[in-house]
């Protein structure tokens, strides 16, 4: 945690302050500091909302963002720090505190039942209710009147789980609507809508502001802050950089910012390599969705020995589709895989190891590691045959535990026993381990999935080297990334895609921000 | 000092209090385990005998055999509640053989197999029974909690039907037929000890071998953690969680043998609710029940702290209704120390990474 530390307050200091306070501040959180198993998510953190605003909060992944919007709802706590509203401090200690306070959120993962009704969602846990019952035609009418000012006609009793997720969004915005907020946070509320779903959202945020109801709005798309927001709070790395009019900046003065100035290049290749004869060779790869269409369209592609393959798109393009098809973890997956000539003809998880091929998910949590295990036995689980005795029966330790600390080693894990568990390492090191436990199954290709997601900026430049290292080694790489500037710096070839499909193809030498985005099908960052 | 490795908490050196209410937390079967011992020994004269050991050693074999399967099974993220019923089915299937023989009845001859046959066939048999649990549960995605009551259901009801709820009675079998000996199980001796607890043993042994050692172990415990990454990490997740069952079954199978021959008989309620004593001594020895984490040499400790509160509690005069009660508060206390363990592991974690972030 000490890089953290040493981060200059500069920025901060230097910022255009007088006027950043005209409005009447409605809620202040100050010092806030959070720490999590591995990292500290918040570093004596401040944070004013400005009173019938839209206070725009910005940072890249693992910034600390929704950590502090958490804190704020009182579904977390803090470590330290104060939160004053009005001027009086008031504690948020349950989710029940923060809607006494008249603070709403509407979470970038859904918080709605999916076995539930429109209206039995939205008036959750505040059923209005005549005599002790519940009053189905009021609630009713009350969600056709929310949906109308949302301008949607979503059937007030059609289940959650069969809307689509921008209906879904839509529908827990009107959940948030429904209680009588004083101040609304949104995080990242359009991330699955649509440009109209987008415009009208602004038009109710405008009309919200108008009745002097507060607005706290987290969004990556960031043209989107420069349209709607007034006041501008930036986080990298857990600390707060940056407090700003929107009024007086622009969008490199917000890239810069999350970035950081002296971060801006991090993504330059240091050393060129050779680029070898085709090793994976991708033939016609379909994997139907439920209910009709393609979730990957039948996508056929190379790789080469020694080349960083990148794979752009938004989300819900098909990437991560992509590569659990290769890996084999999508059982309906059809289509060739052709590795070194061979014609892989298992669709089975280990059988694809065992053929070379390894995906380092996108999920670290969820589908990476094995919270419960340690360092080690994390990192030798894809290739526990090979620390067998002669007979093939036994374990041995010792092999297990050089192999790991070999590992360790070439990686720099910075872990001070292997012994110790996963979950206690910061994500970096996480994802390090994950990588390690690749390694160690002897690929010939790895699938790298949105490697870097919600590490800090000193571990992700680490990836990047291991992951140019390896390339430099003969290993194909290929890397999904969300952000622009890790697919131009580090990929020797894009491909782009959307809907499933690859829409476009760039050298590295052809691809620019612009160019990528035009790819994608949409015009916005 | 090993505790202090495991929770991943740089060691200062000096021990504080902390140190110590962890590492008694952590090692709370055992400590259990004394407490236990050293309340009947000092409230009932004899309780220390060698004598009493070893009958308290026969009745924590048949627990500790059981929960060895479960162990498995638990820390997979399953749970096996058929057990019980496998141990009836197993000892009237072996009463069975060893009284009736197997019948060809369109050759018209009964074939009487030899003990070892017996012995041998049931064990299968067990294990058939587990595998179609395990079968049930990753081929037709059914929970392990149904597929196994289910299976409760069904081996209850088979063991009944094999003799018409009768007992199968004086299993000593026939000199002129060659299959005398199955008593022996239950009431031979080796070195003075009988066989029931050195096949505990030899099951603890290759348990902890097999959980620590063996490809198949590290899988259960990965599976139990987080079954999706073991998946994408190349763990074939429908096999291991099978053969899971397996063991399970092979567990409930030698149980139901070793009751049968220590009472020289079948009966159809043999086991019955063996499967929830099982279960306690798992989670009394630390097992978690939501999978990964725990392991075989708790288990074998919580089979001895329930086992010897049975016995304790009944050589004191308590009456069985008393008995369940206390048995009950014992497994529900553990669990909540468990519970408080993790919380304070975690709550020192934090503290320590805090502490490190103010000093940098």
């Amino acid at each position: 945690m000490s890089r953290v530390n040493e981060l200059p307050n500069r920025e901060r200091e230097s910022s255009a302050m007088p006027d950043a306070f005209q409005s009447p501040v409605i809620l202040r959180a100050e010092g806030i500091t959070k720490a999590y198993p591995g990292t500290l998510a918040l570093n004596n953190v401040s944070f004013s909302v400005h009173r019938g605003k839209v206070n725009a909060l910005v940072g890249e992944n693992g910034a600390g963002k929704s950590t502090l919007m958490k804190i704020l709802a009182g579904v977390e706590q803090p470590g330290e720090g104060t939160i004053r509203m009005n001027d009086q401090e008031i504690s948020l200690s349950s989710p029940v505190d923060a809607i006494r306070n008249g603070i709403g959120i509407i979470y970038q993962e859904l918080d709605l039942c999916p076995n539930m009704s429109v209206v039995d969602n939205i008036f959750l846990a505040r059923e209005l209710t005549r005599s002790g019952t519940i009053n189905s035609a009021e609630q009713r009418s009350r969600t056709v009147e929310l949906l109308a000012r949302l301008e949607h006609d979503i059937d007030p009793d059609d289940i959650v789980g069969d809307l689509r997720v921008g209906e879904q969004q839509i529908v827990a915005i009107a959940k948030a609507l429904a209680q009588d907020v004083r101040i609304l946070i949104m995080d990242e509320p359009t991330s699955s809508l649509s440009g109209s779903e987008v415009e009208v959202l602004f038009r109710v945020m405008d009309d919200l502001r108008r009745h002097d109801i507060s607005i706290v709005y987290i969004s990556h798309r960031l043209d989107e802050i420069l349209a709607i927001g007034d006041h501008i709070s930036v986080l990298r790395d857990g600390r707060n950089v940056a407090d700003e009019q929107v009024a007086n900046i622009d969008l490199t003065w917000i890239v810069e910012t999350m970035i950081g100035k002296e971060q801006a290049n991090l993504f330059v290749r240091s050393h060129q390599h050779t680029i070898g004869k085709p090793l994976l060779r991708v033939r016609d790869i379909c994997l139907p969705r439920v209910g009709g269409g393609y979730l990957v369209d039948h996508v056929s592609f190379e790789v080469h020995e020694g080349e960083i393959l990148g794979l752009f798109g938004l989300t819900g393009a098909g990437r991560s589709e992509l590569l659990e098809c290769l890996s084999g973890a999508c059982p309906h997956a059809t289509g060739t895989v052709d590795l070194s000539g061979v014609v892989l003809d298992s669709n089975q998880i280990s059988d694809r190891i065992d053929a070379g091929i390894f995906l380092v998910p996108e999920d670290r949590q969820r589908d990476g590691l094995v919270a419960a295990l340690s360092v080690k036995n994390n990192m030798v689980l894809s290739s526990l045959r090979s620390y067998l005795d002669r007979l093939g029966i036994s374990l041995i330790p010792r092999k297990e535990r050089s192999a790991t600390e070999a590992m360790i080693k070439k990686l720099s894990v910075k872990v001070s026993d292997s012994r110790q568990l996963i979950s206690s390492l910061s994500g970096g090191n996480q994802q390090k381990a994950i990588i390690a436990k690749g390694l160690l199954t002897n690929p010939k290709v790895l699938l790298l999935d949105e490697p870097t997601r919600g590490i800090d900026v000193g571990a992700k430049s680490e990836i990047f080297n291991i992951t140019e290292q390896l390339a430099a080694q003969g290993y194909g790489v290929i890397l999904v990334s969300s952000e622009l500037k890790e697919v131009l710096g580090m990929a020797d070839r894009i491909l782009v895609m959307a809907k499933g499909k690859i829409t476009n193809e760039f050298t590295r030498h052809e691809a620019s921000e612009e160019a990528l985005m035009t790819a994608t099908g949409t015009q916005r960052i | 000092m090993r505790f202090g490795k495991l929770t991943g908490v740089p060691r200062t050196g000096s021990i504080t209090k902390n140190d110590v209410l962890q590492f008694l937390m952590k090692g709370r079967a055992f400590v259990a385990l004394i407490l236990v011992f050293a309340v009947f020994t000092l409230l009932a004269p004899g309780f220390l005998s060698v004598a009493n050991l070893i009958i308290i050693s026969k009745h924590v074999a048949i627990i500790a055999i059981l929960a060895i399967g479960m162990t498995f099974v638990i820390l997979s993220g399953g749970i096996d509640l058929s057990v019980g019923s496998i141990v009836g089915l197993s000892a009237m299937i072996a009463g069975g053989l060893i009284n009736e023989g197997i019948e060809f009845s369109r050759l018209g001859v009964i074939v009487y197999p030899s003990i070892w046959m017996v012995i041998a066939i049931t064990l299968l048999a067990g294990t058939v029974m587990g595998l179609i649990n395990g079968l049930t549960i990753t081929r037709f995605n059914v929970y392990p909690f149904i597929a196994t009551l289910g299976m409760l259901y069904v081996a209850r009801g088979l063991a009944g039907l094999r003799n018409n709820g009768r007992t199968f009675a004086n299993l000593v079998g026939r000199p002129e037929l060659n299959n005398t000996g199955f008593e022996q199980l239950g009431a031979g001796t080796l070195l003075g000890i009988p066989y029931s607890i050195w096949i505990m043993a030899l099951f603890a042994i290759v348990a902890y071998f097999v959980t620590m050692r063996l490809p198949f172990g590290r899988h259960v415990y990965a599976l139990g953690g987080n079954r999706r990454a073991s998946q994408l990490s190349g763990v074939r997740v429908a096999r291991t969680e099978t053969l899971v069952y397996m063991v399970s079954g092979f567990c409930s199978a030698m149980v139901g043998l070793i009751i049968a021959s220590q009472l020289v008989a079948a009966h159809p309620a043999t086991g019955v609710t063996d499967e929830l004593t099982a279960i306690a001594a798992v989670v009394l020895g630390g097992t978690s029940l939501m999978g990964g984490r725990g392991g075989v040499a708790g288990t074998i400790i919580g089979a001895f702290v329930i086992g010897t509160l049975v016995d304790g509690l009944v050589v004191m005069g308590f009456s069985s209704f008393l008995q369940n009660i206390i048995k009950g508060l014992v497994i529900v206390a553990a669990v909540i120390i468990d519970q408080a363990q993790i919380r304070m592991q975690e709550r020192i974690a934090l503290q320590s990474q805090e502490a490190r972030a103010a000093r940098a």
